[in-house]
């Protein structure tokens, strides 16, 4: 058995908990990345990670880092408090969309006009997840969801706020992308921003922010792989992928 | 040590540097905004973190996440800022998390006023968020004795994992008074901090700081454990003073400014001849019952003096074992009662009385 060569494992930053979320979700993928990053840059045991009000609530169970489970929206207020009494820990907050760009819209945009040394993880599924598929800021014109039931209206319930837009015009950002985890080779983009974000923030160089596409197969009504389809069809032509902001580029490596 | 005249919100400051507070996050409100700015100034120099929050909610999320992370963390406000506070406050009960809050109250509801208040004795003793929860609740009289809690508060934060409050109208946050900033305080016999979650595993297991307990029995038995520091404070940590008792026919029970001001009332009605005790709140939760089974028989009245309509009011109707009448008298809206007012409200109530 000598010539067995481990080609793939499950990242050392997860517990052995399993994941709360549903099948075809793609929550897990992003816990998986983040976890991977943290331990490919050798950072998981100077981390602590806040967990946010949404379907990933739990995931202070699934990270192997500390977390701190913060109030709905405040994560970013919650990274700031312990960034700043701790400043050679790396801390990250894992948000949806609902956490961060409806209740807490504030605290994620002063986090970054500040300029504070952390990490946002950005989960955007155009929903509430976990409080059974209500709009959410994100939700797309002509969307169903259980609080725009004839879909989403402009008239009345707005435009989708695009979050990774609107970060990048804070002066405070250091660096903003979006990016989607819909088949591999997205995923492993989606791995380098958040190489890029950590680094960042080991270099002490300030705010950043990954936008995450991502699905919601159960409130969306679809089977994973349409929603998957959905997602690529529908929310990365309203929420184009990329760098929106680089305030290091052209920096020397 | 030798006295120094300060504002009394810049003592409360200074306090809490003195009792190493690590970090400040605040946000501006009338009338406490000396407390922060002199922290601004004061706490870069020290090495130690000062942060304007961009609102009270956010504030008192960093005070959560800070005391997290182990440091000794504390915030102030006034009134409406106390309340958008309140959602933190229940987390970091829940979580029993140590942080101490100064608030320095004004009237309310809503926007109210910005002069000296009582009104939020409800909302402080009776935890104020969602939740079974309280906080220890500190209400001095004197710039001297707000200087000195504050100073063990963040002891007793730690002690309890809980935060604790500061109770104090805005009379104390505005006048200048000489105070001793370096007068012992009472130090608390406290563990090292094992459970925080500061990032650095390297030679402990992960810590999860959580207030979420999906399982009816874990929450249970959570607020279980929650309920029992709750009771060790009510029945080894209750504060008051008695002032003036012995051979007392009537009681005034008065906290924070208004029982200084009681203080010159009875000095008044003892050249009237009337023997008039006071009994003075220092913790407003635990309240003091202990206090009125150690009335003097000599007692037959009591009267009420608040900053409020009767918030505290309730709580001396529940202590008062032995029904005594109870009588009550308070100014709102940032009016402060005063001595004259008082003296004639006791008069009313012992008038007719022979006093031999
Ligand atoms: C103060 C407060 N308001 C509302 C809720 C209920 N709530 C729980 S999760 C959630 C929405 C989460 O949606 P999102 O952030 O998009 O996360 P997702 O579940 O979609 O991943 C809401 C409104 C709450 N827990 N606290
Ligand atoms: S409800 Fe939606 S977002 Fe939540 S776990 Fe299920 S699929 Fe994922
Ligand atoms: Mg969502």
């Amino acid at each position: 058995m000598n010539n067995v060569e481990i080609v793939y494992k499950k990242s050392e930053g997860l517990t052995d908990k399993y994941l709360s979320y549903c099948p075809g979700c793609t929550h897990g993928i992003i816990h998986k990345l983040v976890a991977e990053t943290l331990v490919e840059l050798d950072l998981i045991d100077r981390t602590v990670g806040i967990s946010s009000v949404g379907c990933s609530v739990l995931n202070y169970d699934f990270f192997t880092c500390d977390m701190q489970q913060a109030a709905h929206g405040r994560a970013p207020a919650v990274a700031t408090g312990i960034k700043r009494v701790r400043p050679n820990s790396i801390v990250f907050t894992y948000q949806g969309d609902g956490d961060l760009a409806s209740i807490g819209i504030a605290e994620a945009i002063h986090a970054a006009h500040r300029g504070e040394n952390i990490t946002i993880v950005f989960v955007n599924n155009a929903i509430y997840g976990m409080t059974g598929g209500q709009m959410a800021p994100t939700t797309l014109i002509g969307q169903k969801t259980t609080t725009s039931p004839n879909g989403r209206d402009a008239k009345t319930q707005g435009l989708p706020l695009k979050i990774a837009e609107m970060m990048a015009t804070i002066p405070g950002a250091t660096y903003i992308e979006r990016v989607s985890v819909h088949n591999p080779s997205h995923v492993r983009k989606a791995k380098k921003a958040l190489i890029k974000a950590f680094s960042i923030q080991m270099e002490n160089k300030g705010f950043t922010l990954i936008e995450f596409i991502s699905t919601c197969p159960v409130n969306w009504g679809m089977t994973p792989k349409d929603a998957v389809d959905w997602a690529v069809d529908n929310m990365i032509p309203y929420y184009p992928l990329g760098v929106y902001k680089d305030k290091t580029a052209g920096e020397e490596k | 040590m030798s006295k120094v005249l300060m504002k009394g919100n810049e003592a409360m400051a200074l306090a809490a540097i003195k009792a190493g507070c690590e970090a400040f996050y605040g946000y501006p409100i009338t009338p406490q905004n000396e407390l922060p700015e002199y922290l601004s100034k004061h706490m870069p120099l020290y090495n130690r973190v000062f942060v304007q929050a961009e609102s009270e909610i956010a504030a008192i999320n960093m005070v959560y996440g800070a005391a997290g992370a182990g440091a000794r963390v504390l915030t102030s406000s006034s009134s409406p800022g106390i309340a958008l506070k309140q959602e933190g406050i229940s987390y970091m009960a829940g979580s029993e998390l140590p942080g101490v809050i100064i608030n320095v109250m004004r009237g309310g509801p809503g926007l109210g006023g910005i002069q000296p208040s009582q009104a939020d004795y409800k909302q402080i003793t009776r935890g104020g968020g969602n939740g079974d929860y309280y906080l220890y609740s500190l209400a001095p009289e004197t710039l001297q004795e707000a200087v000195d809690l504050i100073k063990e508060s963040f002891d007793i934060a730690d002690y309890f994992r809980n935060p604790v409050m500061i109770a104090v109208d805005g009379l104390i946050g505005q006048m200048m008074e000489p105070v001793d900033l370096d007068r012992e305080v009472p130090k608390w016999d406290l563990k090292p901090k094992t459970w925080i979650a500061d990032g650095n595993t390297k030679n402990r297991k992960k810590n999860v700081i959580n207030s979420l307990y999906l399982d009816p029995q874990d929450l249970e038995d959570h607020n279980m454990k929650l309920k029992e520091k709750y009771d060790e404070m009510r029945a080894n940590h209750q504060r008051y003073e008695f002032i003036n008792m012995e051979n007392a026919e009537i009681v005034i029970i008065a906290y924070g400014s208004v029982s200084r001001i009681a203080r010159s009332a009875i000095e008044i009605l003892s050249e009237k001849g009337i023997k008039c005790g006071i009994l003075r709140p220092i913790t407003i939760f635990p309240y003091p019952k202990k206090a009125f089974s150690k009335l003097p028989l000599t007692v037959k009245n009591l009267l009420v003096v608040e900053m409020s309509t009767g918030q505290m009011l309730d709580d001396v109707i529940i202590s008062n074992e032995r029904g005594l009448p109870i009588s009550f008298f308070g100014r709102v809206g940032g009016i402060v009662p005063e001595v004259e007012e008082i003296v004639e409200k006791v008069l009313e109530i012992v008038g007719g009385e022979k006093h031999e």
